[in-house]
């Protein structure tokens, strides 16, 4: 199969997407003229006019709003966040008003726009251009997440979450966009809502999402060589979140480990562990683990970053002391 | 640059009005008071939940404004919406019906006062977030721009919400694209429970409208003639392509914060001489009358039409069953 970057694939996405509904645009801070600071809208503006790929002003409030409004009049639109941590600037617009509309006016009408957020460590980036903050959206009803870890399921993610009537929040872990993997040449879809077994194993289930999952699966890789068999599974959705695969995995192999970039405390792994301890305690043999950031903010400097940093060793050396 | 903002006369004769829109006006207007009127009735008596903030001594604006759109032009209002949703055209009965918590309601009793919407008739939503509406509606403007259509988006909000960032933002990104946005400040000098004066850094919030480069025109919001004249002229100009504008309709709050507010913050005396002196249903009536344009019977006739059609939506409401439990998980997700 041959082999683009993630960056690449979420614009054949945007492409495919663009060119099949009109009603589909695209609007953020230095999308069009630049590309997007990660390339990701390379090439679109030419292809598809100033209107639909439209450069902002610096107003994440008004561009989560406008988009808002612009899906209830009939467009499906997709806000780019230039970085995650803008959310915050503009969270009234994505938890009161993008996520509760459809409920709350009774189901009259969908609010079908996708937000990209692009998340997590990149460059010493710092306190506030690196955080994730996934965890933040799956307690908030009416929103889906979706976070996807390798170049396919993001090009079929974010396919499906332009086609999903639903308000959705596409996590891209900003140190993913240059990495290249397989993605077919024939359309597809990834399913929200699906997590995926990646590798199967039998001692212990190891779960992941975007690129710490890549970080589980080089781990996983150590531990086999050591005589431990783990099964990586990649969440892929952060809300509404696929149970079933995580309980089938555990009941199989007994023992429970989550790891992510974002901090350990209320994190998505708070949330898979009282899960599997609410519906799934009797499958345990050991205690369940979260592997997380520090409760600090994103450090500068090169050492206390990679002391908060999560990586391959230290997810393996979490999983040893397991056994 | 555009100049500083004009203040827009009352028309100085009603004679040219037909008789059909004439009526709309006493017919909306009343309609408004009517369905504000029974609200309080049945809050106080605890009928219905929940909080509600009504219009009365504000229904000019609303009448005013909406007597110039369609039902395909969009508004988005306000936790006091209640009178812009008459005036767009809604079923006060199933409006009733969600204010009451109703299934038979707008939104299957999931969203009450605060949350009323009518898609049918362009009303997308009020809106329990002060300033909460600006960026929408502004989205829904350049939808509709982006689709070549002629209609238009307008957002209602007060001199307090006045002070959200999110009006300048949406201020901002509606004229930088010129987009078909009418932004109306219905100004009735409360935020909440502070005098807007005493928070704002300007007397007219029409001439913030300068800053954003559109016009921006003051009237008497009180005066039915005045609002309907000056939204007509900015809603055409709109129409036309040219931008977004401000209008500051200067009004005053009958009634408290919310219904059952102890309104510490000012006098009972106050708050009379206002309707004494400037109701705007009065007004409209010694008005007509006095320039000859309708007849008290025929005020009369649409006053009382008005008042069955809002008794009936009560009792609608007070009869229509509660959602069943079972709806809890309804409308979630698609």
């Amino acid at each position: 199969m041959r082999e683009i970057t993630f960056s690449q694939a979420t614009l054949e996405a945007m492409d495919e997407e663009m060119t099949r509904d009109e009603t589909v645009f695209v609007m953020g801070e230095d999308i069009a003229r630049q590309g997007g600071i990660f390339g990701q809208f390379k090439g679109l503006p030419a292809k598809f006019g100033s209107d639909r790929v439209k450069d902002t002003p610096i107003t994440e409030t008004a561009i989560v709003g406008a988009c808002v409004g612009a899906a209830l009049a009939g467009m499906r639109p997709i806000a780019d966040m230039h970085f995650a941590d803008f959310v915050g600037v503009c969270m009234d617009e994505i938890f009161n008003q993008m996520a509760k509309i459809h409920y709350m006016f009774g189901g009259q009408k969908t609010v079908p726009m996708v937000l990209r957020a692009p998340d997590g460590l990149i460059n010493q980036a710092a306190a506030q251009h690196s955080q994730s903050l996934e965890s933040w959206f799956m307690h908030v009803p009416g929103l889906k997440v979706v976070i996807p870890s390798n170049p396919a399921d993001a090009k079929g993610l974010l396919k499906s979450a332009i086609r999903d009537d639903n308000p959705v929040i596409y996590f891209e872990h900003k140190s993913l966009f240059s990495r290249k993997g397989p993605v077919p040449e024939e359309e597809y879809f990834t399913p929200i809502g699906k997590a995926k077994v990646v590798t199967e194993g039998s001692d212990v289930t190891l779960v992941s999402y975007s690129l710490c999952f890549n970080h589980a699966l080089e781990a996983a890789q150590m531990l086999g060589k050591e005589g431990i068999s783990v099964e990586c599974v990649d969440l892929r959705t952060i809300s509404p979140i696929d149970k079933d695969t995580i309980l089938e995995s555990v009941a199989k192999t007994s023992r429970l480990v989550i790891a992510h970039e974002a901090v350990k405390q209320g994190g998505v792994g708070a949330e898979i562990s009282a899960i599997v301890a609410e519906e799934g305690i009797d499958y345990l043999d050991a205690p369940i683990v979260r592997v997380g950031a520090p409760f600090t903010p994103v450090p500068f400097a090169k050492p206390l970053e990679m002391a908060y940093r999560v990586t391959p060793q230290k997810i393996a050396d979490a999983i040893r002391k397991m056994f | 640059m555009c100049a500083k903002p004009v203040t827009k006369k009352t028309p100085s004769s009603i004679k040219k009005y037909d008789k059909e829109l004439l009526n709309h006006f006493y017919d909306v207007m009343s309609k408004i008071r009517f369905f504000e009127q029974n609200i309080q009735e049945k809050f106080l008596a605890g009928v219905i939940p929940g909080f509600v903030h009504v219009y009365i001594g504000e229904e000019a604006t609303g009448t005013g404004i909406m007597s110039n759109l369609t039902k395909k032009d969009y508004i988005q209002t306000t936790h006091r919406g209640h009178g812009h949703t008459i005036a767009k055209g809604a079923d006060p009965k199933r409006m009733m019906a969600e204010i009451f918590g109703k299934k038979a309601g707008f939104c299957k009793g999931k969203g009450g006062s605060m949350h009323i919407a009518d898609f049918s008739v362009g009303m997308l939503g009020a809106n329990g977030i002060v300033g909460g509406g600006y960026t929408l509606a502004t989205g829904s403007a350049l939808a509709n721009k982006m689709m070549g259509k002629k209609e238009i988006a307008v957002v209602f909000f007060g001199d307090g919400a006045s002070n959200r960032g999110t009006f300048h933002e949406a201020a901002n990104m509606a004229a930088a694209w010129k987009l078909p946005v009418l932004f109306v400040c219905e100004n009735n000098q409360w935020a909440s429970t502070t005098p807007y004066r005493t928070t704002t850094s300007v007397e007219d919030i029409a001439d913030r409208a300068q800053g954003y480069g559109m016009p921006g025109v003051i009237v008497d919001g009180n005066d039915v003639f005045a609002v309907y004249e000056a939204a007509k002229g900015l809603i055409e100009n709109i129409r036309k392509g040219e931008g977004p504008a401000l209008l500051e309709c200067k009004t005053y709050r009958i009634g408290g914060h919310f219904v059952g507010d102890p309104e510490m913050y000012r006098t009972k005396e106050e708050v009379q001489k206002v309707f004494t002196e400037n109701d705007p249903i009065t007004r409209f009536e010694t008005r007509v009358l006095a320039e000859k344009v309708m007849s008290q019977a025929e005020l009369d006739e649409i006053k009382s039409n008005a008042r069955k059609i809002i008794e009936e939506a009560v009792d609608f409401a007070m009869q229509a069953p509660e959602p069943d439990p079972a709806e809890l998980y309804q409308d979630l997700y698609v």
